[in-house]
């Protein structure tokens, strides 16, 4: 390496381009946009337009495109890949999103339980 | 290749003559910055799904929510990111005021955002709609703050980029910033697309 | 004051002369106290002409070694002011029993406790882990300083911003008095108008700044800056459990920072997340912060099962038992410790589901410690185990820590907390894992890298003293709460009617006393090494004979930690590098690549602390301009480009001449 001759450059000038990581390409750009277009359009059809008759099943369609589209931006915007930084981009991501179905759903379930158990009024079914 | 340990006849080597530079960590640590982020707001949507309900006799998400605002905001931000994406084909070809053109059309789609955000708050303030009202709107306003706090630093975080390369060129350590940008403005869309699925769509729905 | 009562108020807040403690004799003598020791070490400061030393060397230094150190001095301090806290309490219970109420009023009493947790933890055993992480890890991958040696500056300056802030509330106004967790509706502004709580949230968002940084800091340097051939599995154990530790960091502080910031909204905004009223749910909180708080107790536990495998291997001669088997039980610990949350809380009234879902986890998450226990016996086993003080520490923390993991194993079943939560029952068990484990750790860790970060050993004696009187202490101190939390003693209380508990508080007092002695042994161990440093001067760089890379530099390491990067072929490199008999480079250097120190990290750091100040005390002018010039100073730190410079080869050179020449003289 002949990096000790040019004093005047920082560690980030000496090395070139290569640990940037990623290429991005304009296909790539354009093929997760139109994506993102479309799942975007979807849940909001389907809640304007009042799609479904049942909440619920209106909720499940839109959690789970909300998740395609996620891993959609993960994938074109966030050039996620299991290669980048040696894996590790990959693993901080997964580890992450246990944690935060963990703490979601977690969260969600316990308070549900608490509210159901201390606070019984406050479900019209525990009415007297 | 290095020698094997455990064969004694052949003398290891045990240190590097040449300099050694270890792989620049920036991105990577920004990755994980972004992570962590990721947790807070992962608390903030746990609060709105613990509290998304507590209209405590107050405005109803129902009654509150304007979706096509929403639609026209989430176009916004939609737009920016490929407008940011192209802003990154440029810096790959080290075409400089190009990339920053496409930089200020994103901080501009940026700030039309937060305008529209930022008058959505204030109307809902001014019908009495404000954070205090009730659990719902705290964690509503919270929520949906953050996010536009993070877009707010994402612009000025932008301004600042501009002006370094208008100063110092696309060198690498400008690049490696624009590339931390990149992930910082994607990853505000992605938790924008679990905002307007899991606060607004979910919350009008009967 | 000012003449214009708006203007006041606009400058000064809700800061008025009555914050100022005058009127409580107890806080006014520790002010002279402080004060005076202020003055004298200022003054001796001045008078040696040290400032422009310790500007220069120590305060700018990005060096991770120098920062290590300082992280540990700041825990040490902190320490002090911890304990004093515990003596105070234990000194009140001791004596306040039927018509005497003890010398603290309840008001006072209850920032006591609540000062002494928040204290203990954040600023004494996480500056402490921190500060060895930050000293020891990059010398054991072989790297010459961390991935963002900046960073790393500005995270101890954010810890003592908050530290500071903490110490602050003793002369300025008062801490919060709600326990170290500051629950609401206790900590909200109808309960706890006063600026207490606002200390508490202000001074942990700061830290937690820091901490977060360093968080990520640290793991980016493991990832990346590992020297060559040291894959995963060849990691020294320490490592291994600081990588974990710091991915805890990473990945629970965000949680509590929107907790704390949650919980300020409801203080300044008038929202309601955890009020009583208008659909809050004080719950959540508590809910949130434990999400946090549990791997909290994992982040400060793991890096201490690094030193103590360390230590073990060093003093048995012998490679760690199972090193496969103590990376994944740290694994495993790393992600269980997420699931286990709600039994700090089982009495709070989740259904039989959620509090045996909880119950079940926490009791697995028994195992992979249990299976750490074990490694660490069947290192000694058969090994030839010198009883050096970091050893003899190491003992008493595996007695110790399996009695206080048995009895928290205990407090995991949700019937039995019913009857133990909140009880002294549980204030024994923390303390004894905490003290038994964390603290135990890392005064074996201190014993054992002190050599390599002064060049001289410890005085022995006073440890051996420093030992016996902690151990004892505990024993004393914390036994008799286990007895009185099984009769059904709630703690914080600052008085008791019933005669008949007081022996037991008279014999955990005897405890703290012991400990005091102990601490005073450690003081004393100090300066006695430090008088006696030539004498116990460690010249080899390994007066151990260790095994990882950390002992094949210099006593103390030189800047630059290696001249020539290691090659690695084994967990054990150092040891492997002795076995084959290898011999240290004396020319061929190439200069060094090595970051600049910068002055940037403190003036930030400064300016939150001035934030933090002026949010406290509603000071919305000084809250502006701090909080720009926060952003301004951040901003124009960007610009500057040229953060590093070269060490040439000449001064590697010198610097490795004097060190071969140094061991020539003491072969």
């Amino acid at each position: 390496m002949s990096a000790h001759d040019d004093t005047q450059h920082g560690h980030d000038d000496a090395h070139g381009h290569d640990d940037l990581g990623i290429h991005a390409t304009f296909g790539g750009y354009m093929t997760g946009f139109v994506l993102a277009v479309i799942l975007t359009i979807i849940p909001f059809w389907v809640v304007m337009a009042k799609v479904f008759e049942k909440s619920s099943s209106a909720a499940v369609v839109i959690l789970g495109l909300a998740a395609v589209q996620i891993v959609v931006h993960m994938i074109y915007f966030l050039h996620m890949n299991t290669k980048s930084e040696g894996g590790w981009n990959m693993l901080a991501l997964v580890f992450t999103i246990v944690l935060v179905l963990i703490t979601l759903s977690g969260s969600i379930w316990i308070m549900y339980h608490l509210n159901d158990n201390m606070m019984p009024l406050m479900n019209p079914a525990n009415l007297p | 290749m290095l020698p094997m340990a455990g064969a004694p006849t052949q003398p290891l080597e045990f240190h590097v003559t040449s300099e050694t530079h270890p792989p620049n960590g920036t991105l990577l640590g920004f990755w994980v910055y972004l992570m962590s982020d990721c947790l807070v707001f992962a608390c903030l949507f746990a609060a709105y799904g613990v509290l998304g309900r507590q209209f405590a006799g107050g405005p109803t998400a129902a009654e509150v929510l304007e979706i096509p605002t929403v639609a026209l905001n989430t176009a916004l931000l939609l737009l920016s990111s490929i407008t940011y994406g192209f802003a990154v084909l440029e810096m790959q070809r080290d075409r400089q005021s190009p990339m920053l053109g496409w930089l200020v059309v994103t901080g501009l789609l940026g700030l039309g955002f937060l305008t529209i955000e930022l008058r959505e708050f204030a109307h809902l303030i001014s019908i009495g709609a404000g954070p205090q009202r009730s659990a719902f709107l705290s964690s509503f306003f919270t929520l949906v703050g953050t996010h536009g706090l993070h877009v707010t630093t994402g612009i000025l975080w932008m301004i600042v980029l501009i002006i370094q390369v208008l100063k110092k060129g696309l060198i690498t350590a400008n690049k490696r910033r624009l590339m931390c940008l990149s992930m910082f403005w994607h990853f505000l869309d992605v938790v924008w697309v679990g905002v307007f699925s899991f606060v607004y769509l979910m919350g009008v729905l009967p | 004051m000012l003449a214009h009562p708006d203007l006041t108020k606009l400058i000064f807040g809700r800061l008025t002369l009555e914050a100022l403690p005058l009127h409580v004799p107890i806080v006014l003598g520790t002010f002279a106290v402080v004060a005076l020791g202020g003055l004298v070490l200022v003054g001796a400061l001045t008078y040696f002409k040290l400032w422009g030393y310790l500007w220069r060397e120590w305060f700018t230094s990005i060096d991770h070694k120098r920062i290590g150190i300082m992280y540990m001095i700041l825990g040490f301090v902190m320490l002090l002011r911890g304990f004093a806290d515990a003596v105070m309490m234990r000194a009140q219970q001791a004596i306040s029993f039927g018509d005497n109420m003890g010398y603290l009023p309840p008001e006072h009493y209850d920032q006591i406790f609540t000062a002494h947790g928040v204290i203990m933890i954040f600023f004494v055993a996480m500056p402490m882990v921190t500060g060895m992480m930050n000293f020891v890890m990059p010398l054991q991958i072989g790297a010459r300083d961390v991935a963002f040696p900046f960073l790393n500056n500005f995270s101890f300056w954010m810890t003592v911003a908050g530290a500071l802030l903490v110490m602050a509330s003793l002369f300025i106004g008062e801490f919060a008095r709600t326990g170290w967790l500051a629950y609401p509706p206790l900590s909200d502004i109808v309960s706890s108008p006063d600026a207490g709580v606002d200390y508490y949230i202000w001074a942990l968002q700061i830290a937690g700044v820091g901490t977060l940084l360093s968080g990520i800091n640290l793991l980016v340097t493991i990832v990346k800056m590992r020297a060559p051939g040291m894959t995963l599995m060849r990691m020294p154990v320490f490592t291994w459990t600081a990588l974990c530790t710091n991915v805890l960091i990473v990945a629970a502080f965000p949680v509590l920072t929107a907790a704390l910031a949650l919980l300020a909204l409801d203080r300044y905004a008038g929202t309601n997340f955890f009020t009583t009223e208008l659909g809050g749910n004080a719950m959540m909180y508590v809910n949130l912060i434990w999400i946090w708080g549990h791997p909290e107790v994992y982040i400060l536990v793991l890096p201490v099962f690094g030193i103590f495998s360390e230590v073990t291997a060093t003093f048995s001669r012998k490679p760690l038992f199972g090193y496969t088997s103590m990376v994944y039980a740290s694994v495993v610990i790393t992600v269980l410790s997420y699931l286990v949350w709600l039994h700090h809380f089982f009495t709070m009234g989740s259904g039989a589901s959620v509090n045996s879902f909880f119950g079940i986890t926490t009791m697995i998450i028994s195992i992979p410690t249990g299976a750490k226990i074990f490694n660490w016996l069947f290192t000694m086993y058969r090994g030839r185990v010198e009883f050096e003080v970091p050893m003899m520490w190491t003992v008493a923390f595996m007695v110790t820590f399996v009695i206080g993991g048995m009895t928290g194993v205990l407090l995991a079943v949700p019937p039995a907390d019913f009857s133990l939560h909140n009880s002294l029952f549980l204030i024994a068990h923390f303390h004894n894992v905490i003290i038994g484990g964390v603290v135990f750790g890392l005064f074996a860790g201190i014993y054992y890298w002190f050599p390599k970060a002064f060049g001289f050993r410890l005085e022995p004696f006073w440890g051996k003293c420093a030992f016996w009187f902690w151990v004892v202490g505990f024993y004393f101190a914390f036994m008799p709460l286990y007895m009185l939390g099984l009769m059904g003693v709630t703690r914080r209380l600052s008085h008791f009617n019933d005669p008949a508990l007081q022996i037991w508080f008279v014999a955990a007092a005897f405890g703290a006393f012991l400990i005091l002695l102990g601490i005073g042994s450690q003081i004393m161990q100090f300066a006695v090494s430090f008088k006696n440093r030539e004498a116990l001067r460690d010249v080899t760089g390994d007066p151990w004979n260790g095994r990882t890379l950390e002992w094949s530099t210099s006593s103390p390491p030189p800047k630059y930690n290696f001249a020539f990067t290691p090659l690695v072929h084994d967990h054990d490199a150092w040891w492997m590098m002795k076995k084959h008999r290898y011999q240290r480079p004396l020319d061929g250097f190439v200069p060094i690549h090595m970051p600049s120190n910068t002055g940037a990290g403190i003036i930030l750091a400064g300016l939150s602390f001035v934030f933090g100040f002026a949010m406290i005390w509603y000071m919305w002018l000084l809250a502006a301009v701090s909080f720009a010039a926060l952003l301004l100073t951040a901003i124009a730190h960007t610009f500057n480009y040229h953060r590093d410079y070269y060490l040439s080869a000449d001064e590697v050179r010198r610097v490795e001449a004097s060190r071969t020449e140094l061991l020539a003289r003491h072969v």
